[in-house]
């Protein structure tokens, strides 16, 4: 007999090795995630992935999946902590989703409205952040980065470059570019890197294809985010 | 024969005045043709006496304090060095009652003897504890320690023997010991009065460490405030080493155990466990996601312990006198001692080792002796910036790690904090806020953001700005960095915090 979990009720199976999220995926069970991407070594920061195991809240993208685990994953205690961690995102940069290329396109505005989420709660931050636009096909557009890691671990596990960093502490901390003068520009970041197309909002974005697919037609205008990224890391999982 | 004095070398003592004492003392025996020796001893912990100069004679050793320079010639007059009387006598040190009334197992030298002294430390019960450690198998050291119930003095109170035996059992060619010496905790000095006091007591727990999980390295992460104790603990580390305590083949065991003390950079969440590995790396100071927990994979990805220097410094006793004598002071599941720190609005702020199980109104009033003001006491603060605001009404709670738990509080590293009747709560939760924004490391999402947001939300509420709104908001966000927080730094905040909001409500009401 394979070794289970149960997640909600349901039994999982699932392998040495694995951790909740991974199992989770195969079987077709959504959780909720922004900075975990299975193709990347686990980075454990958003904490959107919090579920409880036995009791104890843990993230599903960095715990391993062990036999004995009775987790919950989709209770109103853990999709309002979801929520407010969302909105504490919002509120951190400055999303302002009507006039963002990245709309619909975007896994940061998809799980908010995939949680429910309909206003931003907490204060805005309105911090003042920089746009570099120094690269020819690619730019940075510091208002929307939530601090994923997604690109660093992308420059780093995949281009096999190193790219992208984060550099700061606390509430100071910043998305930085290695290259001598800290532009992207001075980079050698390609625009077809992996790193420059991993971003989950719209922080980092190609040039000149923003609007090649009309609002209307986009990735969550006609889906909710549970099946795009079981679809698509799901079919990650089985490469 | 010449007469010993004793003039700390301790760094809340100097701070006092210590070190011109010391000279004021050598220059005026000098002066007078007196042949006297100066050592440079830890503190006995009684700050409202430093710098408490002592003596050595027939019947013990008689304290004077707090000695100012301008008291030396005074001194000489009435004889000290014999143990004269002067309005400064405290008599014999060991009746004071201050000490007299507590139970120094981990603390037992300091105070006692030359903190860099091999010669010192083994003539008063050193290494006794790791000669029997090189006696017994590597299982048998772990089972003393388990058998202790020592539980990590850091704060988290994990059973020390669990996270050797985890260490012992991990097959690796190369294991860590790291002493975490990060002592950031408001209020706390128990770890830097242990390195400035009695280093070699640490050096030998940790070498006992070494020897009983089969690590060769071991690192001692100080923080960078400590520039007293890097100094003592490095002359300690070079005396050990001439010592044959230190090294290869020690003592001709064929064990081999190095020691070397790295520097911490100022940030406050390196004390935390994950994110001292990471900076002693030479990264950033991030805090990682366990699992792996640092017993199967720590330092450079391999099995290391890491234990505060309390922790460490508890193990020569115990395996000098057995996990069993250990055992038997303590109650419940709290077995030992914790070496209490007492600070704030205290009459008598100091050091207090005592077995587990008195209250804390025993240790503010009969130790403390009430405020400094005279005013009652309001509020403490246990356990560090991270700790829960304890009301009146909770003063007489065991010093227990579970009955600290019970009411939503923490014994964490053993600091109590005293606040009388002129503290406002409300302004105490807004700093611990305050604390968690500047010292997150800000890795996740909760503490990173919610802190910051908490800061703002406490700073209306101190204001008394709709306070409907705000304080909902604030339970909120407390709520968020309970559930979310990826360590104790987000994750512990919401305790000082909701505790002053729920023990002290009249602090954070309308005026």
């Amino acid at each position: 007999m394979s070794k289970t979990i149960v997640i909600d009720g349901k039994v999982i199976p699932f392998e040495d090795g694995q951790t909740i999220i991974q199992a989770a995926t195969a079987a077709g069970v959504y959780i909720p995630h922004l900075c975990h991407n299975p193709k990347f070594t686990p980075h454990g920061s958003c904490k959107l992935c919090t579920v409880k195991v036995n009791g104890r809240n843990c993230s599903a993208c960095t715990f391993p999946a062990a036999k004995g685990q009775t987790i919950t994953n989709i209770t109103k205690e853990l999709n309002d902590d979801r929520e407010k961690i969302t909105q504490m995102l919002f509120v951190e940069g400055n999303h302002f989703c009507p006039s963002c290329e990245k709309t619909g396109n975007c896994n940061l505005q998809a799980v908010a409205y995939h949680l429910g989420m309909t206003d931003n709660h907490f204060p805005h931050f309105f911090e003042n952040r920089e746009v570099d636009a120094s690269h020819p096909d690619v730019m940075i557009d510091h208002n929307r980065c939530i601090f994923c890691t997604l690109c660093v671990r992308a420059s780093q596990q995949e281009d096999g470059k190193n790219v992208f960093a984060i550099s700061g502490r606390g509430i100071e901390k910043r998305l930085v570019v290695n290259s001598p003068s800290g532009l992207l520009k001075d980079s050698d970041l390609d625009v077809n890197d992996c790193a420059a197309h991993i971003c989950p909002t719209g922080a980092i974005l190609i040039k000149r294809t923003g609007y090649k697919v009309p609002i209307g037609q986009r990735i969550f205008d006609h889906a909710h985010i549970d099946t795009v990224a079981l679809a698509a890391e799901g079919a990650s999982h089985d490469e | 024969m010449s007469i010993t004095v004793y003039v700390p070398c301790d760094s809340s003592a100097v701070s006092l005045g210590a070190n011109r004492v010391a000279d004021a003392i050598a220059q005026e025996a000098q002066k007078r043709g007196i042949e006297i020796n100066v050592v440079r001893n830890g503190s006995r912990g009684m700050y409202w006496l430093e710098p408490m100069v002592e003596v050595a004679t027939d019947k013990g050793r008689v304290a004077y304090g707090a000695v100012k320079t301008s008291d030396v010639a005074s001194l000489f007059d009435a004889d000290f060095l014999n143990g004269g009387v002067h309005a400064l006598n405290l008599g014999l040190t060991e009746e004071i009652p201050y000490l007299k009334k507590q139970q120094r197992l981990t603390f037992a030298r300091v105070g006692i003897t030359d903190p860099v002294s091999v010669e010192d430390y083994v003539a008063h019960d050193g290494y006794r504890g790791l000669k029997n450690a090189l006696s017994y198998s590597q299982a048998d050291i772990v089972k003393h320690v388990t058998d202790s119930g020592l539980r990590g003095r850091g704060g988290a109170a994990f059973p020390t023997g669990i996270k050797w035996n985890t260490v012992l059992n991990t097959p690796s060619e190369q294991k860590y010991i790291i002493c975490n010496a990060d002592e950031g905790d408001s209020g706390t000095f128990s770890d830097r009065m242990i390195m400035e006091g009695d280093p070699l007591v640490l050096i030998e727990g940790m070498t006992i460490a070494g020897i009983a999980v089969g690590a060769t390295q071991g690192y001692i992460y100080l923080r960078i405030e400590y520039p007293h104790a890097l100094e003592i603990l490095n002359a300690a580390i070079a005396n050990a080493y001439a010592a044959n305590y230190l090294g290869e083949n020690i003592q001709g065991s064929s064990k081999t155990f190095h020691l070397e003390v790295r520097q911490g950079a100022g940030a406050y969440v390196c004390g935390e466990e994950t994110a001292l590995m990471e900076s002693l790396e030479g990264k950033r100071g991030l805090v990682r996601f366990k699992p792996p927990l640092p017993a199967i994979s720590g330092l450079f990805g391999k099995p290391t312990v890491v234990n505060n220097v309390i922790s460490l410094a508890s193990v020569p006793v115990i395996l000098d006198k057995g996990g069993e004598f250990y055992r038997d002071f303590g109650m419940g599941r709290s077995r030992g001692t914790l070496p209490l720190q007492l600070a704030g609005n205290l009459k008598h702020a100091g050091l207090v080792e005592l077995a587990f199980g008195a209250t804390l109104r025993e240790v503010l009033y009969d130790f403390g002796g009430g405020s400094a003001t005279g005013k009652p006491i309001r509020a403490v603060q246990v356990g560090g910036p991270l700790g829960s605001y304890l009301p009146e009404s909770q003063f007489d709670t065991p010093l227990d790690y579970e009955a600290f738990a019970a009411i939503w509080a923490v014994l964490g590293h053993g600091g109590i904090v005293a606040f009388d009747e002129t503290v406002d709560l409300a302004q105490m939760a807004k700093y611990s806020m305050e604390f968690c924004v500047e010292e997150s490391c800000g890795k996740c999402t909760p503490c990173r953001i919610g802190s910051t947001r908490g800061y703002e939300v406490m700073d209306e509420i101190v204001a008394k700005r709709d306070l409907d709104k705000n304080i909902p908001l604030l339970r909120s966000l407390c709520d968020t960095m309970l559930n979310g927080s990826l360590c104790a730094m987000g994750g512990m905040t919401p305790y000082p915090v909701l505790s002053a909001l729920n023990h002290f409500p009249e602090d954070f009401q309308g005026r």
